[in-house]
């Protein structure tokens, strides 16, 4: 059992390890997708053990729950786990044609899985100090992906990203500090019990110090403008992974803390985030109307549609977390999928700006139909996945009488189609103002299949959802019914055995 | 001694903000580094102080004897400087990178992934 | 920067340095010490080698890339990590090998807790020589 915890975590260290050794050969690169397909087969092992078993949990080194580090997979934690291995695997093959060889010999490869590693660490640690330590491992080797290269517009945004992650590190470097001084303890089940003695007001306090750090990662309003900022510089491969999973470990971890530990004053805290949610919802799509490039619109539809996933969490209801779970899933596929098209349209029309691309419809209608699947599904189409992913939301929100936030999610869907139609109207069927006919052919074999294959099979998963949501919805409920019922995680933690 | 200690923490952290509200890049730097060291000292001083106890097994025991200083909080701290270290000497890196790409240290200024408008670009 | 006073001295400080670093890193098992910061001394070592002789020089001198020298210590760790799945033990518990006849006298111990210290020994020597010699050369 404990093998089955650590595997995904060991994997992408010993892969990066190997990579670097070979990083001034093509062999690298295959190393790294060996190696992401190895940490898939070992998630989706942990994934049935979890679903057959219900939590698991093993004690790092032997050293039993409350006092060592617990690895603990629950349904929430293994989904996450097995999305991460889906993208670090489809972004793995892109990356065949998207990163040269000079970025190759920087260590590209090492870096980007030990960025696997640290998001595979953060969602399966079930210690709060262990969660910063894999917040740092992550952070580090993004910190690196984002200025490799070393353009100028990359240091600029590498500068913003840096500077502002930072800050949120510190804070949840003291917030946790003040909960071991309230509580004595820093594993997160213990914690969940512990924290009934402490007051309620500092308690509170604390709880804002977690939000304000994990918003500033998961980019809530108005802590977001960081990632518009700095997500459309770096490297197509590289942008691809940062949008699909590192903001979502953000949300990730607020929904951990939000259903296990401060769960004092709902009324309170869970309010606060359902504003929150509504307004970050809104920013994002409206600061996304306003942008003219391609990887600068989709940025910015990455904060309105972390928006949803928190407003899953605020509802704090059974359906709502459902609906959360469910959003994260959909969300972290589309969006990586539709940076990973971005880069192919920017690659063969020449650029990512919107006004100097074009006539992408008529010259390779096969990548115009990788984008409609996503770009209909963000916008929440039926039968897609994020029309589903709404859909429980929404019924969620009426459920409770919050018209207000039913409203403002229904609003966000009808002007995220408009960005979607910009993007197609201008990149996909207005003719290139170069009057180029940007073709896929432009790309050696080789390099076309390693780019079109992981957006094919990405968009092939949004359908499968949007056709099958039953047996998701099924397996989001139970991990949402593990989040409001705390009990069996509690257990599992603290009776962990090596 | 906690209080010392807190009004201590309490100064480094005005001190860091108000660095890190300057417009210039390795003032807000040399703020963080403030506000980090007072998170550490922090988490420090919520293990509770044990004065002249340190936390060491006698040769031929098993367990320490009598009071020690909690060694918990003093492992996170060092977990926490290591890191933050690192991330710093990272940052400083990026930081002097950033100077000799755009020749200014006032972020308000970086606008090269963000052109104010379309003529800037 | 010049100085006969200090490339002379450094000479010899260099191999003072590491060879306290070593001492450091084993006495940590037991008492004050350890891997990190013996790795610090080490680094320093160099660091002050590359001042009084050049980045250049000292590269050279390391043989390894520093860069590489650090993932061979990730690689330490994570080894010392996955040894005890093989002995059936949970991830990261302590394996140890003792080549003394037995009772009292252990002899020399070998451990994977001291292959997770040389782990970490390595990843910060090359670690800061890696970001010192980047800012050298800047």
């Amino acid at each position: 059992m404990s093998w089955l915890l650590t595997a995904p975590i060991a994997i992408p260290f010993v892969t990066g390890v190997l990579a670097f050794a070979l990083r001034h050969y093509r062999a690298g690169a295959y190393v790294s997708i060996a190696g992401c397909a190895a940490l898939l087969v070992a998630s989706i092992l942990l994934m049935s053990e979890t679903i057959a078993q219900g939590v698991v949990a093993a004690p790092m080194g032997g050293w039993v729950a409350p006092f060592g580090i617990i690895i603990v997979a629950d349904i929430l934690s293994a989904i996450m786990v097995v999305i991460t291995a889906i993208i670090a695997l489809a972004v793995a093959v892109y990356a065949l044609g998207d990163i040269d060889a000079t970025m190759e010999a920087q260590g590209y490869h090492t870096m980007y899985n030990i960025l696997i590693a640290g998001v595979v660490g953060s969602f399966l640690t079930g210690d709060l100090f262990n969660l910063y330590v894999w917040f740092e491992v992550m952070l580090i080797s993004s910190f690196g992906l984002m200025v490799l290269g070393g353009r100028a517009e990359q240091i600029d945004g590498g500068v913003k990203y840096v500077a502002l992650n930072l800050v949120s590190t510190i804070l949840f470097l003291g917030g946790t500090g003040l909960l071991y001084g309230a509580t004595g303890t820093l594993n997160m089940a213990d914690l969940s019990t512990a924290v009934a003695d402490v007051d309620d007001g500092l308690l509170t306090l604390i709880a804002m110090l977690f939000m304000i750090s994990f918003g500033v990662k998961a980019a809530l309003f108005p802590l977001f403008f960081w990632l518009p900022a700095s997500y459309h510089t770096p490297s197509f491969a590289v942008s691809a992974v940062f949008a699909g999973l590192l903001t979502k470990v953000g949300v990730y971890a607020l929904i951990r803390v939000f259903t296990l530990i401060f769960t004092h004053d709902p009324g309170f805290t869970h309010t606060l985030l359902l504003w929150i949610a509504g307004l970050t919802m809104l920013t994002g799509v409206l600061g996304a109307a306003a942008q003219s490039d391609f990887r600068k619109i989709l940025s910015f539809h990455i904060v309105s549609q972390i928006g949803y996933m928190i407003m899953g969490l605020a509802l704090f209801t059974p359906l709502g977390l459902v609906g959360s779970v469910f959003y994260l899933v959909h969300h972290i596929i589309v969006k990586a999928n539709l940076f990973l098209v971005a880069g192919v349209a920017g690659r063969i029309a020449g650029d990512s700006e919107l006004s100097r691309i074009g006539g992408l419809y008529k010259s390779t209608p096969l990548l115009a139909v990788l984008f409609v699947i996503p770009a209909f599904s963000l916008a929440g189409f039926p039968p897609l996945s994020g029309f589903w992913a709404k859909f429980v939301l929404v019924k969620a929100s009426l459920e409770i009488q919050s018209w207000m936030i039913a409203f403002v999610a229904l609003l966000v869907g009808l002007l995220t189609i408009y960005s979607m139609t910009k993007i197609w109207g201008q990149a996909f069927w207005e003719p290139h103002p170069d009057g180029r006919e940007p073709t896929l052919k432009s790309l050696p074999i080789a390099q076309r299949r390693a780019l079109i294959w992981p957006i094919a099979a990405l968009a092939v998963m949004t359908i499968i959802i949007g056709l099958f949501p039953g047996g998701f919805i099924a397996l989001a409920e139970r991990g949402a019914h593990q989040l409001l019922q705390p009990a069996e995680y509690i257990n599992a933690v603290m009776e962990a055995r090596p | 001694m906690e209080v010392l200690l807190a009004l201590v923490i309490g100064v480094m952290v005005t001190c860091g903000v108000y660095l890190m509200l300057a417009p210039n890049m390795l003032r807000f730097l040399f703020g963080l580094v403030l506000v980090s060291t007072a998170t550490n000292l922090t988490i420090f001083v919520s293990g509770r102080l044990t004065e002249g106890h340190p936390a060491l097994v006698p040769a031929g025991h098993d367990a320490p004897i009598g009071v020690v200083a909690n060694a918990l909080p003093q492992a996170l701290v060092l977990t926490a400087i290591v890191i933050g270290f690192g991330l710093f000497a990272f940052t400083i890196a990026l930081v002097l990178r950033a100077w000799t790409t755009m020749r200014t240290m006032d972020p308000n200024e970086m606008r090269l992934a963000e052109p104010r408008s379309k003529d800037d670009a | 920067m010049k100085s006969i006073i200090l490339s002379v001295g450094t000479r010899y400080l260099v191999g003072l340095l590491i060879i306290f670093s070593i001492y450091m890193l084993m006495r940590g098992h037991n008492e004050p010490g350890g891997g990190f910061v013996g790795g610090l001394i080490g680094a320093v070592g160099f660091v002050l080698y590359a001042l009084a002789s050049g980045t250049e020089q000292a590269r050279r001198a390391l043989r390894f890339s520093p860069e590489g020298i650090a993932v061979m210590g990730v690689f330490c760790a994570i080894a010392a990590g996955i040894i005890p799945a093989f002995f059936g033990d949970v991830f990261f518990t302590g394996q140890w090998w003792y080549t003394g006849p037995g009772g009292d006298d252990k002899g020399f111990v070998l451990s994977t807790v001291l292959l997770f210290d040389i782990g970490v020994y390595l990843a910060v020597f090359g670690g800061i020589l890696a970001l010192i010699f980047a800012l050298e050369e800047f």
